[in-house]
This record gives structure tokens, C-alpha cells and sequence, in this order.
């Protein structure tokens, strides 16, 4: 027990703080080129804009052929480019890439759906007053995406919380790393069983903000 | 030159195993300052063909001129220039559910190029005119469907159009409201000289708004013209079946099969203007000896002028009910014969 709480004392918050970093970077490089991608799907398949078979599935089959990898072994794929990238990868930098690589297409997906939802009508309104797309984009897609944009941004954060104990058992850290190391490697089990508390406490807690934030942005 | 011009107008879709024809061929002009409708049914091509007219829907053949602009050959900026001039009106509404009334009207503002400073005024003089200022900070859902529709008009008249769509902008609302609608609607025209194009497939919106109108079955246009003559003497089978359901001269079956026993002819009398019918009846009936009651009877004012028909069923010596069949031929504007 005593020892339990000595390997906590001394490795937890390293372990949180480099999940944090992961987490973090991934996800914002995720949630802003998912962006980027699931608006180009959008635009080239949404007959009031630019139509574009072409574009369209080109895009779409990449996102698809990434999404396809298990992760474990997209990741072992990307040690090289983590490397090239990162400089060293088995660094919560190194293992923010291959969580990155894996992150966009997530999200571009969601990202296209929240945009494809929206009411065609309200889009051809939008046409209609002769605004360009980027009016468009800010004034009228971004409002209407964001409660079910927020909802993806959720599911993508503790998507990649998961994900990152997978890059904490080759090397990059983070509190996966932590269980992994002490709590199955040296039969901790309390370090283990405390892992899953504050992991189960955390996702809990992104959860509820996440669900606040979409309610919030639902106006009316 | 007239405001709008549609000339051999076809749109044409194309899907994978089919072909669907949803404007064929289509011209007409529009005046400025008139209120056109466009009438029939669903399905019929209305709604293709008012997109036409600010390019929401290229025609696959034909022109399309808007105020000298040929939007069918319109760039990009040309296209999005001719737009701001066009207001568009939709059946749902389609305000952005997620912005504030305020916020909804200022996109069309900014889309329209409008400084942004002077916006607060302008959103203020908009929804003044649609009877709305205290609901600026309200957003869409917390509105009625008729207060919805007055955004949408506020915001289609953001940018001083010269031309107002509609489509179908009173048919998701309850018959008061869409008067309100209308009557907003109409002010508007009088006021500002603005085009009206109004679509629907419900003709009691005809009778009060349209100068002329346009009736389109299956593609086609096939009639037009004034209001008062659609409803007083509609030439196309689409036109007589759209005005005889609306002035709802059909007997129901039940007194059709009671007539069908007795020995007697029902005819449907239909007269413009202000003629009374009761001497021209009693008229008749005493001249040709027969008993004439009246089954039905509905007047309607279209554009102020009235229009009335009545059903009335004549019974006597067959003889004397030939007379006075050829006597009503002679005196009453449009006489039909049930042949029941």
C-alpha cells in the first residue's frame, strides 16, 4: 500500500501531465485540419456549392485508407515520421504525431457530418443574400455545426485518451505508461485500480463539460 | 425590356436511371412593380423555376434575364451582385436557428456589403417595417411560425431588392397568419415598388395578392393570366380544376345520387361582376313554367370584382326544362351542365 502510494507520489503527475501534452496537441491538430477536411468534403459534395465527384472521393478514400489502420499498427508505421518530426518518438512529442496522423481523418469525418446535417434550406437562404463562402462558413455553417461539432470534439478527446496508453507502452509516457509499467509489469495493482479511477473520473468530467457546451451553443 | 424575362426556360435533372423533365420550355415576363403567382400543384415545377431567376437553379436550356442581367450566363461576382438586388422568401423560413434574429438579418447586410456600423439601424428600420423591433435579441425557435416569416422577410428586404421570390411563403402557415403574411406582403409592393414573384398551390393567396398569374402542370406553363380572369373564366383544365375546387362548386355525392332519382337537370350558373342572379331566375322560371331551387351559392371578390356561382336544379315538364336551360344559356355569363 505504502509502496503504492510512493510510485504515485513520484510518477503520477509526470505520467498526467504527459498525457495532457498528447492529448492536447493531437487534438487540436486534429479538431483544426479535421476541420479543414470535412469542410472540403462538404463543400464538393453539397450541390449548392461546388459539386466535385473528383475531389470528393480522392479525399474521402485517403481519410478512409488512415482510418483503416488499427492503431497500433498505424503507429508502429509512423515511428519513422515521428522521428523525422519529433526528433525523438518515444517522447509525448513523438507520440502527439502518430495520435495526430491518426486524430484528422476522426475528426474530418465528424467534422463532415455536423456540416452535412445542417438544413439544406437554410444554406440555399444563405446563397440566396449572395454571401461568399466564407461568410457563409462563419455566419451560418460554423453556428449551426457547433453543438454537434463540440459532441465530435468530446468523442475525438477521449478517443485519444485511450489512444495515448497505447503510445505510453513504446515509449512516449503518459499515464497508460504509468498502469502499464508499475501497475501490470510489477503487479501494483493499486497503482493500476487508481490509473482507472482518475481516467474514469476524467472522461466523466469531459464528458459533462462537453455535453454543457453543446446545450449551450443549442439556442432557442 | 421587362424586369424579368424567362425565354424557352427547360431545367432538366439527371439522375442515374432517369431523366426528370422539371421545366419544360418555359417563357414569361415580368413586369416591375406587378405580383406574378405562379399556381399548381405540387410537384408541378414552380419552385425549379423561380430558382432560375436568381440562379439558385441554372436552366439546362433557355434564358433567364434579370433587369438586364443574363443570370444563366453570370459569373460568380456578376451572379452574387444580382443576388443582393433578389430577395428570397422560403416556405420554412430558413433562418439560422443559431443566431439571433438580429444577427440573421445583419448576414444579409454584410452579404449585401453594408457597413457594419450602421447596421444596428438598418436591422431596426428592417424589423420596424415587419412589425418585430422588440424581438432583435429572441432567436428563431423562440418565435411563431408567422413572426419567423416576417424575419424572413426582413432579411430578404435587407439590401433594397428590386425583386422579391416567394416560395410557397404562406402554405406552412395557418390561414390568419398567412393573410398577415400577405397583407405584409402586399404593402410592400405598394410601398416600395418592389417585383413580387409568389409561388403556392393554394389559390385563396391568389385572390387577394396576384395582379397576373402564371398555372404550371408538370413542367409546363400552361396559362396565364390576370387574376380575376383566372378565377371568372380559366381556360386550361389545370386552371379549371384549381378554381372549381377552390370555389368548391361540386355538389357532394350524396345530394348528386338524391337529384340522379328525381326528374330534373342541375345546372352551375358562374356570373362576373355585380349582377344579382335572383330576377334572371325567378325571371326564367316563370317564363318556361318550371320550379327552379338553389342548391348551393358563393360569391367571391377577386382583385374587387366579384365572381358568384350557384347550383340550382330545375325540375318541371321536360319540355319547359329545355326552355329554361336555353333561356339561362342566353342570359347568365357561364352555365354548366351536370350530366349527372
Amino acid at each position: 500500500m505504502s509502496e503504492t502510494i510512493t510510485i504515485l507520489q513520484e510518477n503520477l503527475g509526470q505520467a498526467l501531465w504527459e498525457t495532457f501534452e498528447m492529448v492536447v496537441i493531437s487534438g487540436i491538430i486534429g479538431v483544426v485540419l479535421g476541420t479543414l477536411l470535412g469542410l472540403v468534403l462538404y463543400y464538393y459534395s453539397n450541390p449548392l456549392f461546388s459539386p466535385r465527384a473528383a475531389v470528393n472521393n480522392v479525399v474521402g478514400f485517403i481519410i478512409n485508407a488512415v482510418r483503416s489502420f488499427p492503431f497500433l499498427i498505424l503507429m508502429i508505421v509512423l515511428i519513422p515520421f515521428a522521428k523525422l518530426v519529433a526528433g525523438d518518438p518515444y517522447t509525448p512529442m513523438g507520440g502527439a504525431v502518430s495520435l495526430s496522423v491518426a486524430a484528422v481523418p476522426f475528426f474530418a469525418r465528424i467534422a463532415e457530418s455536423s456540416f452535412a446535417e445542417i438544413d439544406q434550406g437554410v444554406i440555399e437562404a444563405a446563397r440566396s443574400t449572395g454571401a461568399g463562402f466564407f461568410l457563409i462558413f462563419s455566419d451560418v455553417l460554423f453556428p449551426e455545426a457547433l453543438p454537434s461539432l463540440i459532441r465530435g470534439i468530446v468523442l475525438t478527446i477521449i478517443s485519444l485518451i485511450g489512444y495515448s496508453a497505447m503510445v505510453g507502452t513504446i515509449g512516449a509516457g503518459g499515464i497508460g505508461n504509468l498502469a502499464i509499467q508499475f501497475g501490470y509489469n510489477r503487479y501494483e495493482t493499486g497503482v493500476l485500480i487508481s490509473v482507472i479511477v482518475i481516467l474514469v473520473i476524467i472522461v466523466q468530467i469531459i464528458q459533462w463539460i462537453g455535453d454543457r457546451l453543446a446545450v449551450h451553443y443549442t439556442r432557442g | 425590356m421587362s424586369q424579368i424575362e424567362l425565354k424557352n426556360v427547360s431545367v432538366t435533372f439527371e439522375q442515374k436511371r432517369t431523366t426528370i423533365n422539371a421545366v419544360k420550355d418555359v417563357s414569361l415576363s415580368i413586369e416591375k412593380g406587378e405580383i406574378f403567382g405562379i399556381v399548381g400543384l405540387s410537384g408541378a415545377g414552380k419552385s425549379t423555376l423561380v430558382r432560375t431567376i436568381n440562379g439558385l437553379q441554372q436552366p439546362t436550356t433557355g434564358e433567364v434575364t434579370v433587369s438586364g442581367v443574363e443570370i444563366n450566363k453570370a459569373n460568380k461576382s456578376q451572379l452574387a451582385q444580382a443576388r443582393k438586388k433578389i430577395g428570397f422568401i422560403f416556405q420554412n423560413f430558413n433562418l439560422i436557428n443559431n443566431r439571433t434574429i438580429a444577427q440573421n438579418i445583419g448576414f444579409a447586410l454584410t452579404a449585401g456589403g453594408y457597413p457594419e456600423k450602421q447596421q444596428p439601424e438598418k436591422i431596426d428600420q428592417l424589423l420596424a417595417l415587419v412589425g418585430l423591433q422588440d424581438r432583435k435579441a429572441n432567436y428563431p425557435a423562440q418565435l411563431s411560425g408567422g413572426q419567423k416569416q416576417r424575419v424572413g422577410i426582413a432579411r430578404a428586404l435587407a439590401n433594397d431588392p428590386d425583386i422579391l421570390l416567394c416560395d410557397e411563403a404562406t402554405s406552412a402557415l395557418d390561414l390568419e397568419t398567412a393573410e398577415e403574411i400577405i397583407t405584409i406582403l402586399k404593402d410592400i409592393n405598394e410601398r416600395l415598388h418592389i417585383t413580387i414573384v409568389f409561388i403556392t398551390h393554394q389559390l385563396e393567396v391568389a385572390k387577394n395578392l396576384f395582379d397576373r398569374v402564371a398555372v404550371m402542370e408538370n413542367g409546363e406553363l400552361v396559362e396565364q393570366t390576370t387574376a380575376y380572369k383566372l378565377f371568372a373564366d380559366p381556360q386550361s383544365d389545370m386552371a379549371k380544376r384549381l378554381v372549381n375546387r377552390f370555389l368548391d362548386d361540386e355538389l357532394p355525392d350524396e345530394v348528386r345520387f338524391k337529384l340522379r332519382k328525381s326528374n330534373g337537370r342541375f345546372l352551375s350558373l358562374k356570373y362576373h361582376g355585380d349582377d344579382s342572379l335572383d330576377p334572371v331566375i325567378t325571371e326564367i322560371a316563370g317564363t318556361a313554367g318550371v320550379d327552379i331551387s338553389i342548391l348551393q351559392g358563393r360569391i367571391e371578390f377577386i382583385q374587387s370584382n366579384a365572381i358568384g356561382t350557384l347550383g340550382i336544379f330545375i325540375t318541371g315538364e321536360p319540355q319547359a326544362i329545355n326552355q329554361a336551360v336555353r333561356l339561362f344559356h342566353e342570359k347568365v355569363d357561364g352555365v354548366e351542365e351536370d350530366e349527372q
